[in-house]
């Protein structure tokens, strides 16, 4: 086995027992302290019935499971959109494309309470794909017009800005009952997460994430630009429209259940890139997905324990540790 | 080897719908390189990008081989026909190694992964371009001339049997220059390639092509063997060249000569003289040449900088004519510099016109030039 799989072989499975263990400490935590044999035993019996069941199985569960998948389909979508751009600080936050999904998800949540009724998981998928997918045109519309891609990512911000705007000034025309509701999630949360939108989160991202592992051939030959990786078979117009579909896809996904998450689609796959010493989708693509899944989980205990029994908001513990990552990014770029 | 040919016929194409090239049938084959030449923006590297496929043709076909191009898949092309683009790549955490085995792409299956031929070829194509010691590096670390080198063991790792390239010596210095083309000239017997490539050195053309195709205004304006297409006429009307020329003979574009009554008369031969016309030239002085057979190597040159020449036939002896109009002007010159330091039988009287009117040597002439500065 050379050098480089070894390397590879060695971060695989130590980012794989990261996510052991931090699933375990998850689990472990809350405002009701439980022991590790109490767990295994209401893991192993699948007690619901008692109240420590219904906080393992009902909340911590759920929960924990929704941060691991979401925060893996949110760098994913981080990566396909800096192959696309080709460009490190590329990411669904960046460009404005969270934000566009918020803005969509909260029209449709008021729209639909005020009407009295409740909206499903699913269909909070489909207004954020619509939000994502109306501001990615956006970005790709400049990207036309602009070459440069400090320029596109200021544009992409500034998008980001407008609906998080529109967003703020249709909550506070709602009712009551909605503001609620609607802040914590704009704020970004994994609370509240049932096995209800487990599932059908899963159902979504699981696919997709599979699907961006078989684009792993062209997107390798379209890092090194489009006229080659146009003479090495690839079909390029389709190729970009997959990207963008995926990508898409699994930020709106993401933002729909738990509202903007910021940074973790920058700063997770330029770390994995760097801890794996490679570009390479092929390793890339499921080196992002374990890595933004610990990052989440991580952020999530930070965000509960942190000044429990307050919980903050995920997106500022992903804040606070990702925009460093980022700023040491550019700044080591050469 | 795959002893593919790249043949168009009346080819057009161009953005938007106007055509920026148009009638385009040429015929690329085995073990030839072809070169496009021809001025800044005539089309040559919308041509390129026609037969490589990112540019839809407006009208007639690209055949590779015998069968229209588009009636082959993608990935069947890629196995015949590779790039080397001007286009910079910047992959990020790549070794050389890493971007040469990208062109093993079109052979390998849906998650890419090289076999152990796969390896075998990028080892082979690496080793053809000698670029072996590269291997590890990061391909973002390496120089313009070793990256070439990769791009090119990228393009030969593919396998094709024709080989598009646009600009493959820009960025390159003189010795990254001469070493591309020359792997490129074995490579093209080794293999039996069909190159079809752009330059914009036509001296460089002139020496590696088996035939050039001159581009003008989007059309072919002549195409044929370098021999053929070579004229100092020639280039000068294809490039439009209104100040200065080219010798196609020495391979070297040429300054506008110095114009204006000449004041330093030289006496040279046998290339003797071109130092000293060179510099004169430099500082503006406009001289006379003389007397010079017209088959001398430095004949053209001083064609190209004096303001006047004053010529024999070739392998005559300096005659009258020649002698007494050279006498006259250099009697009218302020200075006579004679580079000459033997005389034959045919330029016999060159050393009378030197001992006529006691002539500077160069040396002198050189002291006398930084005085004037």
């Amino acid at each position: 086995m050379s050098h480089r799989a070894k390397r590879q072989t060695a971060c695989f499975l130590s980012l794989a027992l990261l996510l052991v263990l931090l699933l375990l400490l998850n689990i472990n935590t809350g405002s009701i302290h439980m022991r590790p044999g109490e767990i295994l035993h209401v893991l192993t019996s699948r007690e619901t019935a008692d109240t420590q069941g219904q906080i393992i199985w009902e909340i911590r569960l759920p929960r924990l499971i929704a941060a691991a998948i979401l925060g893996g389909a949110l760098s994913v979508s981080g990566f396909l959109l800096q192959t696309f751009f080709n460009n490190p600080i590329a990411g669904p936050f960046v460009l404005g494309i969270s934000s566009g999904a918020k803005l969509t998800v909260a029209l449709t949540m008021i729209f639909f309470l005020g009407s009295g009724r409740s909206v499903s998981s699913g269909g909070m998928v489909a207004a954020a794909f619509a939000g994502a997918i109306l501001s990615m045109g956006f970005v790709l519309l400049i990207s036309l017009k602009v070459r440069n891609m400090a320029l596109l990512v200021v544009c992409g911000v500034m998008i980001g800005y407008i609906c998080s705007a529109i967003t703020d000034f249709v909550v506070t025309f709602a009712d009551d009952s909605n503001i609620v509701n609607l802040h914590n999630w704009a704020l970004g949360s994994f609370s509240g997460t049932g096995w209800e939108n487990v599932r059908t989160l899963t159902l979504i991202v699981l696919p997709c994430l599979l699907f961006s592992f078989l684009l792993s051939k062209p997107m390798s030959a379209y890092q090194l630009g489009e006229g080659y990786a146009q003479n090495m078979g690839v079909n390029v117009r389709v190729f970009r429209l997959e990207l963008i579909l995926l990508s898409s896809m699994l930020s709106a996904c993401v933002t729909a259940f738990a509202g903007p998450i910021s940074f973790v689609g920058i700063a997770v796959p330029h770390l994995v890139k760097n801890l794996f010493g490679t570009a390479k989708p092929l390793v890339i693509i499921p080196a992002s997905f374990l890595g933004g899944a610990c990052f989440c989980l991580m952020c999530d205990v930070i965000a509960r324990c942190a000044f429990a029994p307050t919980e903050l908001s995920i997106s500022s513990v992903t804040a606070v540790f990702g925009a460093p990552v980022v700023i040491w990014m550019l700044l080591h770029r050469k | 080897m795959k002893n593919l040919s790249l043949r168009t016929e009346d080819l057009s194409a161009g953005y938007d719908r106007s055509p920026v090239i148009r009638n385009i049938s040429l015929h690329a084959r085995p073990g030839q390189i072809l070169t496009l030449i021809g001025p800044n923006g005539a089309g040559k590297s919308t041509l390129l990008k026609t037969l490589a496929q990112q540019l839809e043709p407006l009208g007639g076909t690209v055949f590779l081989g015998k069968n229209p191009i588009k009636s082959l898949s993608a990935n069947d092309i890629a196995k015949s026909m590779s790039l080397l683009l001007t286009e910079r790549i910047d992959p990020e955490l790549m070794t050389c190694r890493d971007v040469v085995a990208t062109g093993r792409y079109p052979y390998t299956g849906r998650l890419g992964i090289l076999s152990a031929e796969d390896h075998f070829k990028v080892d082979e194509a690496m080793a053809l371009t000698h670029a072996m010691e590269l291997s590890e590096r990061p391909f973002r670390a390496i120089s313009d001339g070793q990256r070439q080198r990769i791009l090119l063991a990228r393009a030969l790792c593919q396998d094709p049997g024709v080989l598009l390239m646009d600009e493959p010596t820009s960025y390159l210095d003189i010795h990254h220059k001469l070493e591309l083309l020359g792997l490129l000239r074995r490579l093209v017997k080794g293999r039996n390639l069909t190159v079809i490539m752009s330059l914009h050195e036509i001296d460089l053309a002139q020496k590696v092509s088996d035939v050039i195709v001159c581009i003008k205004n989007g059309q072919i304006d002549r195409m044929g063997t370098p021999e053929e297409i070579f004229s100092d006429e020639y280039i000068k009307t294809l490039f439009d060249i209104e100040q200065g020329c080219y010798l196609t003979y020495c391979g070297s574009p040429e300054l506008p000569k110095s114009v204006g009554k000449p004041s330093v008369f030289v006496i040279g031969g046998g290339g003797s003289g071109i130092p000293t016309y060179r510099r004169l030239h430099r500082q503006g002085i406009a001289f006379a040449a003389g007397v010079l057979h017209k088959n001398d190597l430095e004949y053209p040159i001083a064609c190209a900088l004096a303001s006047e020449v004053i010529a024999e036939e070739a392998f005559e002896p300096i005659g009258d004519e020649a002698f007494e109009n050279a006498k006259a002007l250099a009697g009218s010159c302020d200075e006579v510099i004679c580079c000459l330091a033997k005389f034959g039988t045919l330029n016999a009287r060159n050393r009378e016109l030197f001992m006529h009117r006691n002539a500077l040597c160069p040396q002198r002439m050189r002291q006398r030039m930084q005085e004037y500065q």
